[in-house]
């Protein structure tokens, strides 16, 4: 320890002091060292998340800043009573669907391409990986003008083929599909570079193995490679999971930057609800519930997907 | 949103082999049928990169021509000389607030990226290397905050308690709530535990060495690397946070994504040269960062995913 000790003091209680500072060292500075952290979680993690139930249950608005209790009703208004809540799980559900089977799928195969001899291995990987640069804000600015009406170039292409202009904004499918396209072009290449590391843990004898047994290599990405990943795409399907259900800046972006959703709502997700509670009608007791809500929502579907996983296991 | 910081796959890999083995050998036997690409795994993987870059590539022709070429079909593919008179256009004009954008960007998103490298460091250290009561819980609990929306349950408190505390429009308000990172505690515990042996410490401690100093002398220097990509990996994150800057920043306090928002929605939302200068911009600092971090990105992504 250089720590400097009075020399006025005597050998013994020197020696003591050092003990109870070489003490400290060992039980005391750890809990120093991981302090910040829960410190940091306590203030802005913990308590807002407990004062959100606290919230969720009063009538508490700009306009009415005394917050009166009254139990539930701000949970049952947004069920049954708001009809725009209830859509807004259908369209987040609906556009997690659109947007999660298709990823994983291709990232899967493009894990696949680059788990084999390439030359530039980083190149590959880093062009796949390149669209995580852009920001969502920046998606939704270039990805509303491909998806444009008028002049946008989805509808050019099927101008081609006869197909008349469509408002991809109008309809819930066509909105749905938009949307989806932004999250699996930003998040396709980060998910498969996820399986690729998972895929080279697998053992290369099983391949090795199933080669001298005649299997093809489309029978080893089916037979080996998607098993062996299972643990891992039960995960990123988990990840994406919570992701999707907080889907918010590509929708927002899609509406030119508003929180409705389209003129009726077909895609106004939960998060857009909750933030258009909050900041267009100030009313902190509903958005808290919705917040509560949507956790839920999550909750179950991270439960739901354990089950089916499980069931799929059950049946090999 | 939070999910660009991953935690770790629930898997239990086999021994980590960091790179593909590279075989000295050529031959045409079984293995190297495995691992050889054939002609549609490449059509297929250039189809794909093709279809990554191309919104990519998009974004900066019109950058560089004018309103008129975003309206082309088939779309305009060739640069053409504008770049610099726009650039300069969206970086000049007042009320587009670029530059003020930039600023608070890079203010919020260093000192958030500074603050989570330090305390991740420093618990991630702890948590691998130091015994004390309780250790086992506190990262159980680190590990569960990774799982739980906390932005999205704790916004609406979150939210008041910055109108209470007068923080609206404030640095402070926009970095707090982000220095709560349990990715990046749990990412710098699987560094140590892998770059430090426990046989230093233990001789560092036989020479009087403090628990700081260990941390300083040893650990510091040996987890370079991971706080490099940890480092990466926050930047990029917080760089393009929105949803939080958005509700307690407003337009006269732009971060560089809220003033892409306020000009794409707002007054120029016409001016497609404007905005689309004004998102490449906005993409350049993490572009530069990718292009030369490449290979720490690319290896964090896929560390932070299988390590366990």
């Amino acid at each position: 320890m250089t720590t400097a000790v009075d020399p006025g003091r005597t050998n013994r209680r020197q020696s003591s002091f050092r003990d109870r500072l070489h003490q400290f060292d060992l039980k005391g500075v750890p809990y120093v060292l991981v302090a910040p952290f829960f410190l940091l979680f306590a203030v802005f993690g913990l308590f807002p998340m407990g004062y959100t139930v606290y919230a969720s249950l009063h009538e508490w608005s700009t306009r009415k800043p005394d917050r009166t209790f009254v139990g539930l009703d701000n949970y049952k208004f947004l069920l049954f009573d708001y009809d725009r809540f209830p859509w807004s799980i259908v369209n987040t559900l609906g556009m997690f669907v659109i947007a999660t089977v298709p990823q994983l799928i291709v990232a899967l195969l493009v894990a696949n391409a680059l788990s084999k001899r390439l030359r530039a291995q980083l190149t590959w990987r880093m062009l796949v990986l390149a669209p995580i640069v852009t920001s969502v804000v920046a998606v939704g600015v270039v990805f509303a003008r491909i998806w444009g009406q008028e002049y946008g170039m989805i509808n050019g292409f099927l101008g081609l083929f006869g197909v008349d202009n469509i408002n991809w904004q109008a309809e819930r499918w066509s909105s749905w599909i938009a949307i989806s396209s932004m999250v699996d072009w930003r998040w396709m290449g980060y998910n498969s570079l996820i399986f690729l590391a998972a895929m080279q843990t697998i053992p290369k004898q099983l391949y090795e193995a199933a080669a001298i047994d005649g299997a093809s290599s489309r029978q080893q990405f089916w037979k080996i490679t998607v098993p062996q990943l299972k643990p891992v795409i039960i995960f990123v399907t988990f990840i994406s999971t919570v992701g999707g259900m907080m889907l918010f800046v590509e929708p927002m972006m899609f509406g030119s930057g508003t929180f409705s959703g389209g003129s009726t709502g077909q895609f106004q997700t939960t998060s857009m609800v909750l933030i258009d509670l909050l900041r267009t009608h100030g009313n902190y007791g509903m958005s808290a519930a919705a917040g509560w809500l949507l956790f839920i929502v999550i909750a179950l579907l991270a439960g739901l997907n354990f089950l089916v996983v499980n069931r799929i296991q059950g049946n090999k | 949103m939070s999910t660009v910081l991953k935690p770790p796959a629930p898997t239990k890999p086999a021994p980590a082999k960091s790179e593909t083995p590279k075989r000295p050998k050529r031959r045409k036997g079984a293995s190297a049928q495995v691992l050889q690409p054939t002609a549609l795994t490449r059509i297929g993987l250039i189809a794909v990169i093709a279809l990554s870059i191309f919104p990519l590539y998009w974004m900066i022709v019109i950058a560089s021509r004018n309103t008129a070429a975003a309206s082309q079909f088939p779309p305009a593919l060739i640069p053409g000389g504008n770049l610099g008179a726009n650039i300069e256009r969206a970086l000049t004009d007042p009320q587009a607030n670029l530059l003020l954008g930039l600023q608070n960007s890079f203010i919020i998103t260093g000192t958030v990226t500074v603050s989570v490298v330090l305390i991740s460091t420093l618990a991630g250290f702890a948590f691998a290397k130091l015994k004390f009561r309780g250790s086992k819980f506190l990262m159980f609990l680190v590990m569960a905050t990774m799982m739980v929306p906390i932005q999205h349950l704790g916004l609406v408190p979150m939210y008041l308690m910055m109108v209470e505390l007068e923080w609206l429009d404030t640095y402070q308000a926009a970095i707090l709530p982000f220095l709560v990172n349990g990715f990046g505690i749990f990412l710098m515990r699987q560094y140590t535990l892998q770059s430090v042996p426990d046989e230093i410490i233990e001789a560092a401690r036989i020479d009087g060495a403090s628990t700081l100093r260990i941390w300083w002398s040893i650990v510091m220097p040996a987890l370079r690397p991971g706080m490099v990509v940890l480092g990466l990996l926050t930047f990029m994150l917080n760089w393009n946070e929105f949803l939080w800057p958005f509700l307690v920043l407003s337009s006269e306090t732009p971060t560089i994504q809220l003033a892409i928002r306020q000009i794409s929605v707002g007054l120029y939302s016409t001016d497609l040269s404007m905005v689309f200068t004004g998102t490449l911009i906005s993409i350049i600092p993490i572009t530069i960062l990718f292009v030369i971090f490449g290979r720490q990105i690319v290896s964090g992504i896929m560390e932070g995913s299988t390590k366990s």
